[in-house]
């Protein structure tokens, strides 16, 4: 399991995990979970287009996964899901259109959509641990005002902050960890990610920083498990990642219960 | 006609069962789609196509009919969406999104099974984007049946439950159980997600649910009105589709056709640019 031909695997996964767990956080907080599932699969026609262009998938993913987000920051004000819903179909149709232009090998779709973690080249490690680096000083840098507006629009609005800034800058972060993310684990599965480790770490934990570096522990913790059982089973590493999201959702949401029984007897 | 559809457009069995399930399918989409925007639930509309999905993909598993795949696993799928988000109103994104992601790393190990147990492939493609152009006509009877089980239960409950979605207050005070209609809602939206399935694809059918719908309701002023629009636009988005799908075999020397499902949401996301476009102007001039 940690032959050399592994690293690779392991390097992208954890890189992969820890922004995830953080970002999905605030998915969780902002009650965005919707757009979070939109935007990787807009990141997933823009791979398709790479390929039929001929240039780097990752490019493609990155330059279609921002591309969404800003759409779905500009229209969705007001109608949010039916906006999201809107972008998301025409993503994947979009995707769907260019694949059978392409006329693209089948295992090919099945990467993208499932994620194929041996396929990961070290080039590809390289441009996720940059945009890793990236994405942690941009949450570095927002994480204040973000949280502030997360937990509370209105008063932050008051306040003065630009809320609009803030949610585009959130929505591109969460298109960058979806582009990372995308190769690694597939467009289906990166919103599992995103969504079921840190909704268990914030049932789990009360204050954010606390409920921040669980988050990317539990997500890391699936991530880690998911290679480790996609390796000794030989099946795809996309449904031990939604298993095990699933299992540690399902798990803190029963301890919050049976500690929320005892302290109200 | 010959400048709309190419030589044996009429003559094509294929065809003929493409259009008469697709206007089947594109009428429950339209009026379950309705309430699905009124109700603010298009996340859940579309976690349940996800769902779905898993069911075709264990229903290629084990040989069965897709549509029955699809049936039994919205109806799995939706009972537990509702059962985890009843609790918590606000976390109900999250509950959704836990099952969907679920229901995606299921589809993942069946197709996986699919495709190493018997070397067929193509197996991705038609349960993810669907062809109506595949569909046996022997599903066409089941599926009218379905269609009308749904229609029927829908106006049966259609007072209490835009009751409950309007104003969950006044509803309860007349003595309707809001978690009974979220369960009724949630289970005819599995069926209709199943039909729409069939025809464009379990991850595309959200755009046959929302979009006719949304147009409506945008140029339409009451609910009756909107779900009279949202049926044409969807029979027109669907029937369209079929046509543009048929026409561009023709339309490039490699005869390399663009699937259906790509064409029919063409289609909706024109209609929904027009309908946005239309009610500007009109608040522009009143």
């Amino acid at each position: 399991m940690f032959e050399p031909f592994m690293a690779n695997a392991w390097l992208a996964g954890t890189l992969v995990a820890v922004v995830s767990g953080a970002v999905g956080l605030f998915v969780v907080l902002r009650h965005s979970a919707f757009a979070a599932h939109a935007i990787p699969n807009g990141a997933f026609a823009g791979a398709a287009g790479a390929t039929l262009v001929g240039t780097s998938p990752l490019l493609g993913l990155v330059v279609f996964a921002v591309g969404s987000a800003l759409g779905v920051a500009a229209l969705g004000r007001r109608r949010n899901d039916v906006v999201t819903a809107l972008a998301l179909v025409t993503m994947l149709a979009l995707g769907a259109a260019l694949l059978a232009a392409s006329g693209a090998y089948e295992p090919a779709i099945d990467a993208l959509l499932f994620g194929e973690v041996l396929g990961v080249s070290r080039g590809e490690v390289v441009a996720l641990a940059l945009l890793v680096v990236g994405a942690g000083v941009v949450l570095a840098l927002v994480f204040r005002p973000l949280l502030y507006a997360s937990l509370s629009e209105e008063v932050a609005a008051a306040r003065g902050a630009a809320v609009r800034a803030i949610d585009a800058t959130f929505l591109v972060l969460v298109a960058v960890t979806a582009a990372l993310a995308v190769p690694v684990v597939g467009a289906l599965l990166t919103f599992a990610l995103t969504v079921g480790p840190p909704a268990a770490a914030r049932m789990l934990a009360r204050r954010p920083g606390r409920a921040l570096a669980l988050a990317a522990a539990l997500s890391l913790a699936c991530v880690w498990a998911a290679i480790a059982s996609a390796y000794l089973s030989g099946w795809p590493i996309g449904f031990f990642v939604g298993a095990y999201a699933a299992g540690e959702y399902v798990v803190a949401r029963a301890a919050s219960s049976w500690r929320e029984g005892r302290a109200r007897p | 006609m010959h400048w709309l559809v190419e030589p044996g457009f009429w003559s094509n069995p294929v065809v003929r069962t493409a259009l008469v399930l697709g206007a089947v399918v594109a009428v429950v989409s339209a009026v379950v789609g309705v309430v699905v925007v009124v109700r603010g639930q298009s996340f859940a509309g579309h976690a349940l196509t996800d769902v779905a999905m898993a069911g075709g993909a264990g229903a290629s598993l084990v040989g069965a009919s897709p549509l029955v795949g699809f049936l039994l696993a919205g109806i799995v799928g939706g009972g537990s969406i509702e059962a985890a988000g009843a609790e918590r109103v606000r976390d109900r994104d999250v509950a959704t999104g836990v099952v969907l992601g679920a229901a995606a790393g299921l589809t993942a190990l069946f197709l996986y099974f699919v495709s190493s147990s018997t070397s067929a492939t193509g197996s991705t493609q038609s349960v993810l984007f669907g062809s109506v152009f595949t569909v046996s006509p022997s599903v066409v009877p089941l599926s009218v049946v379905v269609a009308v089980v749904t229609l029927v239960t829908l106006l049966g409950v259609r007072r209490p439950l835009l009751l409950s979605s309007l104003s969950p207050e006044l509803a309860a005070a007349r003595g309707v159980r809001p978690r009974v209609m979220g369960l009724t809602f949630v289970l005819v939206l599995a069926a209709s997600v199943a039909l729409s399935a069939l025809v464009i694809g379990a991850i595309l059918s959200t755009a046959l649910l929302v979009g006719p719908a949304s147009a409506a309701l945008r140029v339409a002023r009451g609910l009756v009105g909107a779900t009279l629009g949202a049926i044409v636009a969807g029979v027109a988005a669907v029937e369209l589709g079929i046509v543009l799908s048929y026409d561009s075999f023709y339309w490039n020397a490699a005869h390399r056709s663009v699937p259906v499902s790509a064409c029919v949401v063409a289609v909706v996301l024109v209609e929904v640019a027009g309908s946005t476009a239309w009610s500007r102007w009109r608040r522009g001039r009143g």
